[in-house]
Formats: C-alpha cells, sequence, structure tokens
C-alpha cells in the first residue's frame, strides 16, 4: 500500500490543480471576456492559451513569436527586443526540472491522457514522429515569424494562428460562443482550426500524447534540457530485466532502459511503479544513468525493441 | 563538467531572463497577453 501513497499516484490531480491554477480567473466565463491584471505577462511553463478567458499567465509559445515577428533589421539596437525574457525562463526552469512541466503541469497533457483512456483500438506512433516537434519548432515558431512579414512590416504568430490545437479549445471556442461581438470576424481561418482541432482530437483518443510527441514546440524546448538538468533519471543495469512493463505503461511509449533522459520523457514517473524490480530512480544530479550507447546490445535483446 | 553542466545552464539563462526584464520584455508580454489574439482563437 505504500505506493499508493506516493506523490505519483496522485499525478493526475497535480495535473487538474495546474490546469486550474493557470486557469483561475473563473468569471470570466460568464462574461466572454479575458483576464487583463498586470501579472498576465508572466509566462507558464506549459501550453495554455493566454485568451483563455480565465487564464491568469502568458503563453511561452506565443510570446516568442511576438518577439520574433517584431524583430527587424531596420531596427535600432536599443529597439530590439529577443524574447530573452522568455528563452531565460523556459531554460531556468528546464535547467532544474528538464520536461517534467510536461507530464505533471500541462493542462493539454492532461486532456491527452484523459482522452487516451477512453476504450478504443490504439495505435502507437512511429518513433520518428518525435522530430516532427522540432520542425514545427524550426519553422512555425522561429523562422516564419522572423521572414514572412504583413503589410506593417511585422511577423505573425504563425504557429498559434495556423496549428496551434489548445488556443482553439481554450480560446477561440469559448470567446466565439460567450462573445457576441466577435462572431461575424468567423471564417476560413475559424474552421481550418475547429477543424484541426477536432482531427487532434480524435488522435489522441487512439496515440497516447499524439501533441506532446509530434508536435509541441514547447515540449521540443523543454525536453532538450532533459540530459543536462539538475533532475535526472537513471536506470540501474544490474536490475533491469529488460522486460518492456516500464514501455507498455509509458505515456510517450519510451523504453527508459535506452535513454534515461531522453528528450522525449515527460518524466511522469510513471515508470518507477510499473518496474517490479526497482531498477527506474531519480535524483538531483544523480551520478547513475544508463543509456543504450552504455550498454551496447541490450536494446537488442529487448523482445519488443522494434515494435 | 557533467555535474556542472545544470548549474552553468541555471545561471546563463537566469541571467538572460534578467537582461530580458531589464530591456522591458515583461511589458511587451503583457500588453500582448492581455488582449485578444486573433491568431489564436482563428480570426486573426
Amino acid at each position: 500500500m505504500e505506493v499508493l501513497n506516493t506523490p505519483r499516484r496522485r499525478r493526475v490531480w497535480y495535473q487538474a490543480l495546474s490546469a486550474l491554477a493557470v486557469n483561475a480567473w473563473l468569471p470570466n466565463w460568464l462574461t466572454g471576456k479575458i483576464y487583463q491584471g498586470n501579472i498576465k505577462g508572466v509566462c507558464v511553463p506549459v501550453l495554455n492559451c493566454y485568451s483563455c478567458p480565465s487564464a491568469l499567465g502568458a503563453c511561452p509559445i506565443g510570446a516568442m513569436q511576438t518577439f520574433f515577428g517584431g524583430l527587424r533589421f531596420n531596427l535600432s539596437v536599443a529597439e530590439k527586443k529577443f524574447g530573452l525574457y522568455v528563452v531565460g525562463l523556459l531554460g531556468a526552469a528546464a535547467s532544474v526540472v528538464g520536461r517534467m512541466p510536461c507530464g505533471w503541469l500541462c493542462p493539454f497533457g492532461l486532456l491527452q491522457e484523459l482522452l487516451h483512456k477512453i476504450p478504443t483500438p490504439k495505435i502507437r506512433l512511429p518513433r520518428y514522429f518525435s522530430a516532427f516537434r522540432y520542425l514545427f519548432l524550426a519553422v512555425f515558431v522561429v523562422a516564419l515569424p522572423l521572414i514572412v512579414v504583413d503589410q506593417f512590416g511585422y511577423g505573425q504568430t504563425w504557429f498559434c494562428k495556423w496549428i496551434c490545437p489548445a488556443g482553439t479549445l481554450e480560446a477561440g471556442i469559448p470567446l466565439i460562443a460567450l462573445n457576441a461581438g466577435l462572431r461575424p470576424l468567423v471564417g476560413f481561418m475559424y474552421y481550418w482550426k475547429v477543424a484541426l482541432l477536432v482531427l487532434f482530437l480524435g488522435w489522441m483518443i487512439v496515440s497516447a500524447r499524439p501533441f506532446c510527441r509530434a508536435v509541441c514546440p514547447l515540449g521540443a524546448i523543454l525536453g532538450l534540457f532533459n540530459k543536462g538538468s539538475l533532475f535526472r533519471m537513471a536506470v540501474d543495469d544490474e536490475k533491469c530485466t529488460l522486460c518492456d512493463a516500464c514501455y507498455r505503461d509509458c505515456p510517450v511509449e519510451i523504453r527508459i532502459y535506452e535513454s534515461a533522459n531522453s528528450p522525449d520523457c515527460v518524466r511522469c514517473l510513471k515508470c518507477l511503479d510499473s518496474c517490479r524490480f526497482g531498477a527506474i530512480s531519480y535524483a538531483f544530479l544523480s551520478k547513475r544513468e544508463t543509456s543504450a550507447s552504455a550498454r551496447p546490445g541490450r536494446a537488442a535483446e529487448s523482445p519488443a525493441a522494434d515494435v | 563538467m557533467k555535474r556542472k553542466l545544470p548549474w552553468i545552464l541555471l545561471t546563463v539563462f537566469l541571467g538572460l531572463m534578467t537582461v530580458g526584464l531589464l530591456l522591458g520584455e515583461y511589458r511587451t508580454v503583457l500588453e500582448k497577453a492581455v488582449t485578444v489574439c486573433l491568431d489564436c482563437i482563428g480570426i486573426g
């Protein structure tokens, strides 16, 4: 019964509390307006649209695109803003815990995990899908806002505009439903985003955390720090039997014994409960770590290594 | 080096965040965040 008392077993409550904490201005759900207090400039390290009626903080991905969209060569040095505040805040948080906010705090991650519980046939994502999130980061968050400008000389927030289903779900649908003044503006873009949201929601039911793994630019940034953060995962080579119990329970379908601090790992710590042999552990700045390269051939021994 | 890396990263990024705050970037984020993002909601 000891395991039942660990925080890991209550992770869904931490996720729900976090979703409520970053969206705590609930009265706005009645008025169709957004929170406009002074703390809204604080970026939260999760994907949560700042146009959600109850959002208390700012989305770091939207904020980054705003900075990149405003960076132009013809500006003087004093006028240029590179988004150091956002990059610094994300980097500082990720230097401590890596991608842990994805597993414990992100409201969109919680939604994906809940939808995936719906009993349907499931489809595992190929590993190479995880490369796509870096593509979305590089193209939609960095390159397009920097390069493509409108008639006023500013770049747009391309990821928010064309892709982000969190914005449609948390802000687009509620604001259009609650605010009659916005309804005449509904057109092709709105229907495009709603259609994309429906596709993503369906994908979330059949695949585990597909948005986090294949699309999310915030997850891409935070994941880069997994190997260099203070918080580290570790696998004990002597205890690990390659039984793949951790892989079967993992919400992002990784084999932690191949790379204990993989950029794909959201550090939900579910694998600690899955492992009957106590092979997986975590620590701040642990010396003990394992990877496929450190143990040549062991990954290939796994009966499900190529699934 | 591996044990020092997280501390180096943390120091560098806290430094970047401080510089950004000193350059007034918090105000830029706040101004963006307190207006309805038309792109985000699909009517931009």
